[in-house]
């Protein structure tokens, strides 16, 4: 790995390990402090490899000092409150001097078991998703504001809230039982499909933090896929389709990081591992009664990764795409749905369904319809195109929209 | 040519940084070491842990650590070759600690082969 992406590539992979293993040692009440450890851990290593040159080891150095940060903090505070209450003193003494148990095994439960701490039904799911991305992932306020499109104010006071409920519950780091994990799953694969979702369409123009990003989430789903309880065909359909779209990451830019649109897209660029990964885990969802968002639409991404314009292709699109709106609405579903229409009903019909969205806030709508009306009204075309452009948050989405009006 | 070390003192460090602000600070601390390597006046150094830290008192009286919170930051130093202070305290503006407010690197010549001791 390139050197100058390190520390944040480690962050995003080892933060949310510290955090959760010393939550789960420290009691959820505690989890601000556990990510203080760990953010403090990150700053130590800054400035001691700054220093002193990389460590051959650096996950493990990353672990060693955060562990030895939480004996410090344990101790500090054991000593605290033997002094005030003497009568605790056997108990504090020995949870001061047991370890903090940083074992791949206890790393990878303790994850599990903080994702559905967090997806605890007492608050809001958008401040489970908040808190999911900030302690799970270690997103910024920053970046969680601009995940949700709201502001910094909003975010930090929803998370803050977020935390007092979650003290108040006495939430404890454990697998829920039966009932609970069915219930909280929806949540957190909510979560694991935001986070991608940052990582593949986000504004971010970091490459490889959002292709990290995409990984993360991966692993996260992967992780419950691989424990007994959790693996859940919603699980399965969420992987696969994940996997689906991972596989078009190396196509999607060209040399330059610029966007490449689907149709212009070389196919031998994107990844036949991940495809075939994705199809078994498509066949993994097909078990139980469950059908979930996720299986339709990643029998939709299935689909994507089948080039050619053939009439089954886009019968199946479609009838998946109406599917999909019966169980989930959503306007981009919905706008992605017309696409599919006017490759089986034709254009004039597709622009219809499109314009009754009448999403005029969004450069996606105006994209849509600039395409539909392609070589069909290409006046109408370009108007769309052009409204698209003022709405275009990137300087490369800018720079697409512009190469489409001129290719009119 | 003297020797003079480079002390980094930090104040607290409750600061929030993106991982992506605390990888420029490694690589600006690199890239300084690196100048002051490329002109062959840097002598060696090290970061300081705060793990495993005491401090003796009087009568033999042992704390732990310099510190009573959770938040702090490592200090560390570096030793230089330099002809004069004023060099060695040229090295030491250029010190990425000198960002952080608050955070100060003291400038100070060492005994050992000053001209007068060995």
């Amino acid at each position: 790995m390139a050197q100058p992406e390190l520390i944040p590539h480690l962050f995003r992979t080892e933060y949310r390990k510290i955090v959760s293993v010393l939550s789960k040692r420290f009691g959820f009440d505690q989890v601000e402090i556990a990510e203080d450890i760990a953010s403090d851990t990150f700053l130590t290593a800054a400035q001691i490899w700054g220093l002193n040159g990389l460590p051959p080891n650096p996950v493990a150095w990353l672990y060693h000092v955060a562990r030895n940060k939480a004996k410090n903090h344990l101790q500090r505070k054991s000593v605290f409150e033997n002094k005030i209450a003497p009568e605790l003193k056997q108990g504090i003494t020995e949870s001061f001097e047991s370890d903090i148990d940083m074992s791949p095994q206890n790393i990878n439960d303790s994850q599990l078991q903080m994702m559905f701490a967090i997806c605890h039904p007492s608050i809001s799911s958008e401040s489970q998703i908040g808190l999911s991305l900030r302690i799970l992932c270690g997103f910024g306020i920053e970046e969680i504001t601009d995940a949700f499109l709201t502001n910094r104010e909003t975010i930090y006071k929803r998370l803050l809230r977020a935390r007092e409920k979650l003290r108040e519950e006495k939430i404890r780091i454990e697998m829920p039982d039966a009932a609970a994990i069915e219930s909280r799953l929806e949540n957190v694969l909510t979560t694991i499909y935001l986070l991608f979702n940052e990582g593949y369409y986000s504004l971010n123009q970091n490459q490889t933090l959002r292709k990290d990003l995409c990984l993360e989430a991966m692993r996260l789903c992967t992780m419950l896929v691989e424990n007994k309880t959790t693996n859940k065909p919603a699980v399965n359909a969420l992987l696969s389709l994940m996997c689906f779209h991972a596989s078009r990451f190396e196509a999607r830019l060209d040399d330059n990081g610029e966007q490449v649109l689907y149709e212009d897209q070389d196919e031998n660029l994107w990844n036949p591992e991940l495809i075939s990964r994705g199809g078994y885990f498509l066949n993994c969802a097909a078990s139980g009664e469950q059908v979930s968002k996720y299986h339709f639409e990643a029998a939709i991404a299935y689909w994507s990764t089948q080039k050619g314009d053939t009439m089954e292709k886009w019968e199946n699109v479609l009838h998946l795409y109406d599917q999909l709106l019966q169980i989930s609405w959503s306007p981009i579903a919905a706008l992605h749905r017309t696409f599919a229409l006017s490759k089986i009903k034709g254009k004039s019909a597709a622009v219809a369904e499109a314009e009754k969205l009448n999403l005029v806030d969004n450069q996606f709508y105006y994209l849509m319809l600039g395409e539909l009306n392609k070589d069909m009204d290409n006046g109408k075309a370009k108007e769309s195109f052009e409204k698209a452009f003022l709405l275009a948050k990137t300087d490369a989405g800018r720079k697409a929209i512009q190469l489409k009006i001129e290719k009119l | 040519m003297d020797e003079f070390i480079l002390i980094f003192r930090h104040q607290d460090g409750n600061q929030v940084a993106s991982p992506e602000q605390i990888q420029i600070w490694m690589k600006q601390t690199m890239d300084w070491i690196g100048t002051i390597s490329a002109k062959n006046k840097f002598v060696g150094g090290n970061g300081l842990h705060f793990q495993e830290a005491k401090t003796v008192g009087h009568k033999g009286i042992v704390t732990n650590g310099p510190f009573g919170e959770i938040k702090e930051t490592i200090g560390g130093y570096i030793i230089v070759k330099s002809d004069s202070v004023q060099e060695a305290v040229e090295f030491a503006k250029g010190s990425p600690v000198l960002q952080g407010e608050g955070n100060t690197v003291e400038v100070r010549k060492l005994v050992k082969g000053d001209g007068v001791h060995k």
